[in-house]
């Protein structure tokens, strides 16, 4: 949530894609559809190309809460 | 006078009889007048339909049945008799009660179904929109079940790359309500989780009842975090399923909800970028095209003035043409009527007409004689004929008129003369008169005269 959805970027390339194809732009207008279009296209591959998954676990003690990789270990299950 | 008790020995008497006679013990009945003061234990009668008796539960056994008694409910329960001294009164002191056909715990989920919808926990206009692609998951599930493993197996397939944060909590037993609220509220306050997944593995009813608890269903109503509950269960609802956002009927359905497709978004975006390049391309080349186009039609305007001047000379020429063409053709035209007019000549006519009038001259001529002849001719025959017919040549035959004088008409029939008449007849060569003497009618059809 803290920077662009990613559907609402892929909502808008496809408005921006549909527009263009429809013809009605000035080369000033279409530039400029290009450009953000290209933008919101690299945006979603990175989006989907973050490829470092992370499972973590929370993890209770005295002091708080905190955050550990997720081994799958059965300590935590109790 | 011997024996003789106090009250209070009596009644101690009664409840010492009373309380080790019967001990625990299990009635069935129907709760009425039931109340519930301050102190929070409950007071009602239990009764059917010959008899009646006190019943008191008090707060600590009311949080273990689980459900609320209302009045009018049938129910078994377990307790003991007691006497209450200061008012001489019986009653039973109850320690656990259940609703009789429905389950207790199935008494309680619906009671408290009917509580939260009616409070509006389950109304849709709450629910809040599943993020389409979640930038980390929050799982509450125990870390070692059988679900957990599930959603990572699926989110792994689908989307390698999408991080997931569990919490951790008992699924089963008394803690584990709790335990699933502080995980709820924990997650919420946790960096970049915009979805929740409460789940476990499939149970019986009573396996599930920590999601039917009513402190997971307002944890859950209050989170605001999107909440998916997917408890395990194909048939059942739980309290859970109805509060959250969206349910699911299992971990793993839960997990495909929540995450898309990684390769066909990789594909949505790679055809729209493909679309967009392409159609980038063609209108640069369009553009480009044009450019060239234009630039060629592009002239040194002295090339522009020659062109002109050819312009005038091949339309000069073409006047001059014109005028030419226009000569000839009316003296063409000219000709052709003076050809018409000579045909037209009236000479021609006239001495047509005269011809034609001395041949009807002619004709009228011969007519005429014709004419004359033919007359004399029927002249001479109707003299013939004239003859033939004239009364005097009848008489020279011998015949004679007879007229009656003195007015002398023509007798014609008998009746007009009477005898002693003088009539005048005429013969052919003269006149004579006579007197009628006799009178006589002949037949009708020999006509004679006299």
């Amino acid at each position: 949530m803290k920077e662009k959805k990613f559907e609402e970027a892929l909502e808008r390339l496809e408005e921006i894609v549909k527009k263009m194809e429809g013809g009605d732009m000035t080369l000033e207008e279409s530039l400029e559809a290009f450009e953000e279009g290209v933008k919101l296209s690299r945006f979603c591959s990175k989006k989907l190309d973050e490829a470092e998954r992370k499972v973590e676990i929370l993890l209770k003690d005295d002091e708080g809460v905190d955050i550990k990789p997720f081994t799958g270990g059965e300590e935590n299950g109790r | 006078m011997e024996n003789v008790l106090t009250v209070t020995e009596l009644t101690q008497s009664i409840k010492f009889l009373l309380e080790s006679s019967f001990g625990f013990l299990w009635v069935t009945g129907e709760i009425s007048n039931l109340r519930q003061p301050g102190s929070g234990h409950v007071y009602f009668t239990l009764k059917d339909e010959n008899s009646q008796i006190r019943a008191v539960l008090f707060r600590q056994s009311l949080k273990k049945i689980g459900f609320d008694l209302e009045d009018g409910m049938s129910i078994v329960c377990r307790g003991r008799l007691s006497v209450y001294q200061q008012r001489g009164e019986y009653q039973l002191i109850l320690d656990m009660a259940e609703p009789r056909g429905l389950g207790a715990l199935q008494m309680a989920f619906e009671q408290l179904k009917k509580r939260l919808e009616e409070e509006g926990l389950f109304d849709p206009s709450h629910k809040k929109e599943i993020p389409f692609l979640p930038h980390r998951i929050g799982v509450v599930t125990s870390a070692t079940g059988a679900a957990i493993r599930d959603i990572l197996n699926i989110t792994e397939r689908r989307f390698p790359s999408i991080d997931i944060l569990i919490a951790p909590v008992r699924v089963q037993g008394i803690e584990a309500p709790p335990e699933i609220c502080e995980a709820i509220s924990v997650l919420n306050t946790a960096e970049d989780v915009d979805v929740i997944i409460v789940t476990r593995g499939g149970g019986s009813l009573e396996d599930l009842f920590p999601f039917n608890d009513e402190r997971v269903a307002r944890s859950i109503y209050a989170s605001r975090v999107p909440v998916i509950s997917a408890v395990g269960h194909e048939i059942d609802f739980t309290i859970a399923d109805f509060v959250a956002d969206l349910r699911a009927p299992t971990p793993s359905a839960a997990a495909e909800l929540v995450v898309p497709m990684k390769r066909e978004l990789v594909e949505t975006v790679e055809t729209l970028h493909a679309r967009m390049t392409g159609v980038h391309r063609r209108l640069r080349e369009r553009l480009a095209e044009k450019t060239v186009f234009f630039r060629k039609r592009l002239k040194d305007p002295k090339r522009r003035i020659e062109d002109l001047r050819i312009n005038v000379d091949d339309m000069t020429e073409k006047l001059a043409d014109n005028l030419g063409y226009g000569f000839d053709t009316r003296n063409n035209h000219l000709q052709n009527l003076t050809g018409l007019l000579k045909l037209m000549n009236p000479s021609v006519r006239i001495n047509n007409d005269l011809l034609k009038l001395d041949n009807l001259k002619k004709n009228m001529i011969a007519g005429y004689y014709r004419l004359v002849d033919d007359f004399k001719h029927k002249l001479q025959k109707n003299m013939a004929m004239l003859d033939i017919l004239s009364p005097l040549a009848v008489l020279e035959r011998g015949y004679g008129i007879v007229r009656k004088l003195p007015d002398g008409d023509i007798i014609k029939d008998v009746s007009s003369v009477t005898a002693g008449n003088q009539v005048n007849i005429r013969i052919s060569s003269g006149t004579f008169n006579a007197k009628v003497t006799e009178v006589s009618r002949e037949k009708k059809d020999e006509r004679k005269e006299v």
